[in-house]
């Protein structure tokens, strides 16, 4: 037979009944569209947790101190010598060594308690972070020990109220006056911390007025480029090892650690995610398909003496099998078709109206859409080979 | 054309076994027109089924054309069924839903004939069992029984098979929609095709040029028609 008329015949009878062939339909429609608006749901978080950790840059490498209990002595801490070390290497862009301290600031009688960071000029530019009002701290302010401070919008409306314009006035930290000088754009939350709730200060200032002594809590490095970031990585480390007197780096004191360790760990979780809301939908696909094939059931049933029929006029089995498979395949692939748009759809609605993000892959429905021809397959291929099986004689005789 | 040479059929049945056929002899020529008749059970319908080759003997020999096609395979036989056989039932077997014309159609949907000839084709079908253009586009289930009885001679005709072969045709119509559909097979004849068809009605019989009379699986006579009656196939 010629798939045209395979076609047509296979429409002509799926037309005919058309209440069954809706409600078998939709099974495979409510399938399909699951199968896709759970997967977008799961490469949704994937991306944006992708794009979240994007933000802080994705050249940037962390040094840390492992803490130990046992030796809280300053040659157990991050120095200057390991800054300068750091910056002799030429896969090196910029360094940022940090102190952070959580004090109390004092704006007008009344106090917050916020995450301080004492850096230097280079910090906004090795964590990508962008100014939205005034500047941000000068190189001069760091080796003049200035008293000045770039606010986090979040920090800004938490310590001066909302609607105060916070360039140039004056906040206490730790009973210290420091001159506003700067806002930073919104970025949003990142894993742990918001980074909108911070206030900058001069590292030097920091160490001087806040902490008291010369350590450094991390160095925050500037790789030139995402592809040097392993080599980047292993200088690093060497250079460290030799500043610190270490011979052997399985016993590092320290941690050097880049953003795509964080994205691999956590990408690695919600494709489990993904996968798991895949089998769930994949499993409401299944029962579809035995819908499919108890409606080609009885439909062979209904039609056995067309069945009968077209053998005797010369219908070989395949031409049957043929036939009954060409219909179910029909069938699935109308409601794979339907269950697409309406999993898009879904996907779209999730986004606008509940704020759940999601991503339609082109994947996602070319896999739907094939599954759903691939279960026309299997579960009409035995309903296909009972019709095809059947005698035409006794066919021909079935009332 | 057709050479039955001791055709057995045996049917087994759990422990029972049935002999349908006990050794039958028949040779039909081209351009015969033969009835065969019998009670239920005489293995008429057997009989039939070997010739459609629907079914295969138990032993014996079915040659046609000159050749054995009791050796044939299923896949042969459904090639035979389609290029060599035109079959009309007693329950006409059209297809529900599907116009007249789509109906007449079918048989060639298995066939290699290019879709503009098939039109054309069922069309010279139904005008030769005189069927008028203004109901090839019916659904079958607009038709009336005559009309139902001669679209699928029509269908059996479009293959243009070396026999027709009619099981109880007009089991399920009236007199006179009898004699309509009877008019057309004797036409057919006269045109030069052989048919074969199966009745219980002596009268419906006797419009054949020969009668096989068949009791309890083997021929009881085998005899020319004398006073064969002629249906004159009125104009619709």
């Amino acid at each position: 037979m010629r798939l045209k008329d395979l076609l047509i015949e296979a429409l002509l009878s799926i037309t005919a009944n058309k209440t069954r062939t809706f409600l078998t339909v939709l099974g495979i429609v409510i399938g399909i569209s699951s199968v896709i608006s759970l997967i977008s749901i799961g490469q949704g978080a994937q991306s944006s947790v992708k794009s979240q950790i994007g933000t802080l840059g994705s050249n940037l490498l962390t040094v840390s101190m492992n803490f130990n209990r046992n030796s809280l002595n300053t040659s157990e801490m991050l120095t200057t010598d390991d800054v300068k070390a750091i910056e002799k290497i030429s896969l090196v862009k910029a360094v940022a060594p940090q102190v952070s301290t959580n004090t109390q600031i004092v704006y007008k009688g009344a106090g917050v308690n916020t995450q301080i960071i004492g850096t230097n000029d280079n910090y906004d530019d090795v964590r990508n972070i962008t100014i939205d009002k005034g500047s941000f701290i000068s190189s001069k302010d760091v080796t003049s020990y200035t008293k000045v401070a770039v606010v986090g919008p979040t920090a800004a409306e938490n310590i001066l109220g909302e609607n105060r314009e916070p360039l140039n006035e004056t906040i206490k930290i730790d009973g210290i006056g420091f001159k506003i000088i700067g806002v930073t754009k919104t970025k949003g939350q990142s894993g742990m911390t918001n980074q909108d709730n911070m206030i900058y200060i001069p590292i030097s200032t920091a160490q001087r007025y806040l902490t008291g002594n010369d350590s450094i809590s991390s160095i925050n490095i500037g790789v030139i480029s995402e592809n040097a970031m392993n080599e980047a990585k292993q200088q690093v480390t060497l250079a460290l090892l030799k500043t610190h007197n270490i011979a052997d780096s399985s016993s590092a004191n320290f941690t050097v650690s880049s953003q795509t360790d964080v994205v691999e760990t956590i990408s690695s979780v919600s494709e489990t995610f993904t996968l798991l809301l895949a089998a769930i939908a994949a499993i409401s696909l299944v029962v579809g398909g035995i819908g499919i094939m108890n409606m080609m059931l009885t439909n062979v049933t209904e039609r056995t003496k067309e069945i009968g029929l077209r053998k005797a006029i010369g219908a070989s089995s395949t031409d049957i099998v043929v036939q009954f498979l060409t219909e179910a395949i029909l069938l699935t692939s109308f409601g794979g078709i339907i269950g697409t748009l309406l999993g898009v759809l879904l996907s779209y609605v999730l986004t606008q109206f509940f704020n759940i993000a999601t991503t339609v892959s082109v994947s996602s429905i070319v896999l739907a859409v094939g599954v759903s021809a691939g279960i026309g397959l299997v579960f009409g291929f035995y309903p296909a080979k009972r019709a095809a099986r059947l005698d035409p004689i006794q066919s021909l005789r079935y009332e | 054309m057709i050479d039955l040479q001791q055709i057995t059929k045996t049917y087994q049945s759990g422990e029972n076994e049935t002999q349908a056929l006990k050794g039958v002899t028949i040779h039909v020529d081209e351009g015969e027109f033969v009835a065969i008749m019998g009670p239920s059970g005489s293995g008429k319908s057997t009989l039939m089924h070997i010739l459609g080759a629907l079914d295969k003997p138990s032993t014996g020999h079915y040659l046609l054309d000159g050749k054995d096609v009791s050796t044939y395979s299923e896949k042969e036989l459904a090639e035979l069924r389609k290029k060599k056989l035109g079959f009309v039932f007693q329950s006409f077997n059209l297809l529900p839903r599907t116009t007249a014309v789509r109906n007449v159609m079918l048989p060639l949907l298995y066939t290699n004939v290019s879709e503009s000839k098939r039109t054309g084709l069922a069309e010279e079908s139904l005008r030769a069992v005189g069927i008028s253009e203004k109901h090839w586009a019916h659904m079958s289930n607009q038709l009336s029984g005559g009309q139902i009885q001669r679209v699928a001679i029509a269908r059996a005709l479009i293959n243009s098979p070396r026999l027709i072969l009619a099981d109880e045709p007009t089991g399920n119509l009236d007199t006179k929609t009898s004699e309509m559909v009877l008019s057309v097979f004797q036409r057919l004849n006269n045109e030069g095709r052989t048919i074969v068809l199966i009745t219980h009605e002596p009268d419906i019989a006797n419009h054949a040029k020969r009668i096989i009379s068949m009791r309890d699986g083997l021929i009881e006579s085998d005899t020319q028609v004398k006073n064969r009656r002629i249906s004159i196939e009125e104009k619709q």
